[in-house]
């Protein structure tokens, strides 16, 4: 705190007297994101409301080497928005307007604190809506779904958060305010794909042009009750190898459903093992074809129960137990970590195999629920955190599950994102010069590695001039004519 | 050009025989190997990953410069290298590393041409939903150049649809980034900034692609509107109608003529035939469903080596930019209308009044008043020197500093990607 005393005044005078937070209380309630088992209080937290205000603080924080960090709502699971005791937590949460509705153009215009359901309703009377819809839509801003390329259930279908930004106002790390992308085919280099996901590491977007799909005509949604999670995974299979894509294919297995029934009483059939979640959407015709389709596969496969939503408030329902099942495990552990980890879809049912079995030998239950079209799983580790150890055990429980992941050729994250968390795994999925590499580019914006340092990448790396020979100069950059590239 | 073919020095034998260490296919460039009109003095074709990563080891030792070639289709776009000492030519790594069918994946070497790639997919039903309108191409080339066509309105271009990639740096170093699952957010997303990169930041390797379903039924809807703002209205009407169409392309002759809209459907049988009735509806009393594509679909418009331009611009802007470049007396107009991604192509001949630069110049101007960017693909052998190929680049000197992390020492097609701006 000492040393970003001088930084309060300079910040009042950016953001106003009630934009500049010192007082360490209110400090301590920005001290975690989701992931609540790391935290640090913030040096400084700051509350701008415009982008010259963001630009201004990104600037003195260079021109006093302080590092700082973006922070949109704080839902995040992997720890990125972490903040530095030595540092400035930037928030967006003054930022919160929608800007502009475009239904011709199809998009809108947002500040980055905006919540990712805020753009639905928004767009809505339109007949559009924002397709990534994270479970935490109702309070995850954004930018925060920028910085972490965030999924939803229904990116089986639609794609992730960057397959739906078409153009980004950033500031850099060194306190410029560019705008990137904007229309289809921006000339140069796609820093739009390589901003979306990179974690708050290479600026903070503050202003985010987003695609607006048009609302599907039907949408179609079942629940498939099976014996076991390997039938249900044999469905999965099926309706994917029958050229059905739906919207979405989630999967519960029967702690899951357990902890659902005992949180919201959702009502799902007896005694199943495992429970398939699979909608459709699109046009009428289609849909009613594949819908039935998939139905006769997931008898196929040995469901036992087919419910079909009749309406949108049965649809709801069956919703609910799935929505409802990470808050839910609360009800029958004291304490659990979520995990997010991606296998290859075929490879599903022996993973979920070799979790049970290391279930079975550490004692510590797992209950599943996982985006089962893209084989993203999110196995809960249950753990009793007044038990001496469980937390351990836990913890490698957990990071048994994602050397599972890695074996069967997946990756350590699907879309919580590395953040402080996961930085230890990276070096597991890629090898140093992988590394090396990615961070070329963060060398390239953020030489002084300044923007959330410390996540993503378990060793930074060093940004001085890469020794090489320099040779031939072009006749032509030499006489001011042209521009090395 | 004889002299070069004459004067292998002991200088140039000692890098062949480099090369030749590798266990690529190396030799002295003959005529043939000159990219843009810059004749290279090596040709390198490694047969695989390893030996890339070789002979890229042994371009930065002997400070050459490089030009990654697939099978030469898009070579003349961009700016010619302001160097180019070896070509290294990535036909012979053409293999399929995995076709992970159920997983609706797939791992392919960069030198696969595309086209291959997609008759293979389309014997296991499945399909890469990225359309190609120059045919012939390398997996390599495509990514590199970012070139996509109809498709794109559903499925997004190339960047949306690779997942994994992997590339050798300028000094031999071989990198990986996403990697075989569609959902996967660990590290940076190197395949966007490869996508598009034009061989400036390294040499792509191969590539992972997420794939779909080939759809059980196609139709195409067609018609012919008088005027580009009946065109442009049609396009709106389709759009804001429910039927998700994959792909609404847009032909026009230069002239003044009518504009061809062609719409697609895909889906399942029972529901293509009905969607495509929906849109025929929204066209109006002449327009016909097919079965089979217009000739023009996929096709980009224009004579191979002439000028191509690429116009983006808000689909509300799309009769503007018709209408300009009417008045710039444009040969052909052809594109994604869905998405206003155009190419156009200028009168043949130009007027001798005008040069390239200034009907570029001019174009340029139209659509950035309507809110649009014009970039040139290609330009006439010789003449891209005098061209502003890319005009104004938001975020330039981020791209500058990526670049010379990447390539410190300007070596990877210099000059061939934005830099080189006539004075
Ligand atoms: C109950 C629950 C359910 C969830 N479900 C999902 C799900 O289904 N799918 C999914 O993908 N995620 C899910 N998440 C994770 C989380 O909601 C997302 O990662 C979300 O995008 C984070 O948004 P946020 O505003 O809370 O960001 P924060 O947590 O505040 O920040 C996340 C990261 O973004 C950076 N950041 C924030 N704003 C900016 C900005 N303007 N510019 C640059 N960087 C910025 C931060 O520095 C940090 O690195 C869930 C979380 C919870 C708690």
């Amino acid at each position: 705190m000492t040393d970003l005393a001088p930084l309060v005044p300079r910040l009042r005078a950016i953001c106003g007297d009630d934009g500049v937070v010192t007082d360490e209380t209110r400090r301590r309630t920005y001290e975690s994101d989701g992931l609540t088992y790391h935290a640090a209080v913030p040096g400084l937290v700051v509350l701008p409301t415009t982008t010259e205000q963001v630009a201004a603080v990104v600037r003195l924080c260079g021109e006093h080497g302080v590092p700082f960090v973006a922070r949109g709502s704080g839902t995040g699971l992997s720890a990125g928005a972490l903040p530095l005791p030595e540092g400035v937590l930037i928030v967006t949460s003054r930022m919160r307007r929608v800007l502009r509705v475009d239904p011709v153009e199809q998009l809108a215009v947002v500040e980055p604190g905006v919540f990712n359901l805020a753009v639905t309703t928004a767009a809505a009377p339109y007949g559009l809506y924002y397709a990534p819809d994270p479970s935490s839509q109702q309070v995850c801003s954004v930018g925060g779904n920028v910085a972490e390329n965030s999924g939803g259930a229904h990116c089986l279908k639609y794609g992730f958060t960057v397959n739906h930004i078409l153009g980004l106002e950033v500031v850099t790390p060194d306190g410029e305010i560019v705008q990137l992308g904007g229309g289809p085919d921006a000339p140069g280099y796609d820093l739009v794909g390589a901003f979306v996901g990179s974690e708050g590491t290479l600026g903070i977007a503050t202003k985010i042009t987003v695609r607006l799909l048009r609302t599907p005509e039907t949408v179609r949604t079942l629940l498939a009750a099976f014996r076991s999670t390997d039938e249900g995974g044999v469905a999965v299979s099926s309706v994917i190898g029958a050229g059905v894509l739906p919207a979405a294919i989630e999967m519960m297995d029967a702690l899951a459903i357990e902890a659902a029934e005992a949180a919201v009483a959702c009502g799902y059939p007896e005694g199943a093992g495992a429970v398939l979640i699979i909608e459709l959407d699109g046009p009428a015709a289609d849909v009613e074809h594949e819908f039935a389709e998939v139905e006769r596969l997931c008898r196929e496969a040995g469901a036992f129960e087919v419910r079909i939503a009749a309406d949108a408030e049965e649809r709801a329902r069956i919703w609910k137990g799935r929505k409802s099942a990470f808050a839910a495990v609360g009800r029958i552990s004291p304490a659990y970590i979520v995990q997010d980890g991606v296998v290859p879809r075929t490879a599903l049912p022996e993973v979920l195999r070799r979790i049970a079995e290391l279930s079975a030998r550490s004692g510590i239950r797992v209950a599943n629920v996982f985006h089962a079209g893209d084989g993203n799983l999110h196995p809960l580790v249950l753990f009793d955190d007044a038990e001496p150890g469980a937390g351990e055990r836990a913890a490698e429980v957990s990071g048994a599950i994602l050397d599972l992941c890695i074996e069967h050729g997946g990756s350590i994250t699907g879309e919580h994102g590395v953040g402080a968390d996961k930085a230890k795994h990276m070096p597991a999925m890629f090898s140093a010069d992988d590394l090396d590499t990615m961070q070329l580019l963060r060398c390239a914006i953020d030489p002084r590695s300044l923007s959330n340092p410390g996540k993503v990448f378990p060793t930074p790396r060093l940004c001085g001039e890469v020794p090489g020979v320099r040779r031939g100069v072009h006749p032509l950059v030499a006489s001011g004519q042209a521009e090395q590239f | 050009m004889g002299d070069r073919m004459t004067a292998v020095d002991a200088g140039d034998r000692a890098v062949l025989a480099a090369l030749d260490g590798t266990g690529a296919a190396a030799r002295a460039a003959g005529p043939g190997d000159a990219v843009a009109g810059v004749p290279p003095r090596f040709v390198a074709e490694p047969a695989d990953l390893a030996q890339a990563a070789a002979v890229m080891r042994v371009a930065h030792d002997h400070g050459l410069s490089v030009a990654p070639r697939g099978r030469g289709t898009k070579l003349d776009w961009g700016y010619p290298p302001s160097r180019c000492e070896l070509v290294v030519d990535t036909r012979r790594m053409a293999r399929v590393v995995e076709h992970a069918a159920g997983d609706l994946v797939v791992r392919v070497e960069a030198g696969l041409p595309l086209d291959e790639l997609q008759d293979l997919l389309g014997a296991a039903g499945q399909r890469l939903a990225l359309d190609v309108p120059l045919p012939g191409g390398t997996v390599g080339g495509v990514l590199a150049t970012a070139l996509s066509g109809p498709r794109r309105l559903l499925y997004g271009t190339a960047r949306d649809l690779l997942i994994g990639i992997t590339v050798v740096r300028a000094d031999g170093t071989v990198a990986r980034s996403g990697g075989k699952v569609v959902k996967n957010v660990a590290g940076y997303d190197l395949g966007k900034l490869y996508t598009g990169s034009y061989g400036t930041l390294g040499l792509i390797a191969d590539a992972t692609f997420r794939l779909h379903p080939r759809p059980a039924a196609q139709r195409f809807v067609l018609a012919e509107a008088d005027t580009p703002e009946t065109a442009q209205r049609w396009v709106a009407a389709v759009r804001a109608s429910s039927v998700v169409p994959t792909a609404v392309e847009l032909d026009r002759a230069g002239g003044g003529g009518p504009t061809a809209v062609a719409v697609l459907v895909e889906g399942a049988a029972a529901g293509a035939g009905p969607r495509a009735g929906q849109v025929a509806a929204l066209l109006g009393a002449g327009a016909s469903v097919r079965e089979e594509a217009p000739p023009w679909w996929n096709r980009l418009p224009g004579r191979p080596g002439g000028l191509l331009l690429r116009i983006g611009c808000p689909t509300g802007a799309v009769a503007g930019v018709l209408a300009a470049l009417d008045r710039a007396g444009a040969s052909a107009v052809r594109g994604s209308a869905g998405t206003a991604s155009l190419f156009a192509t200028p009168p043949e001949p130009l007027p001798s009044a005008e040069d390239p630069a200034g009907w570029v110049e001019r174009v340029r101007a139209d659509v950035a008043a309507l809110g649009g960017t014009a970039v040139v693909l290609r330009a006439p052998a010789g003449a891209a020197d005098r061209l502003d190929l890319w005009g104004p680049v938001p975020g330039a000197a981020l791209m500058r500093a990526i670049k010379s992390q990447f390539d410190p020492d300007h070596r990877l097609n210099p000059s061939r990607f934005l830099g080189w701006r006539a004075s």
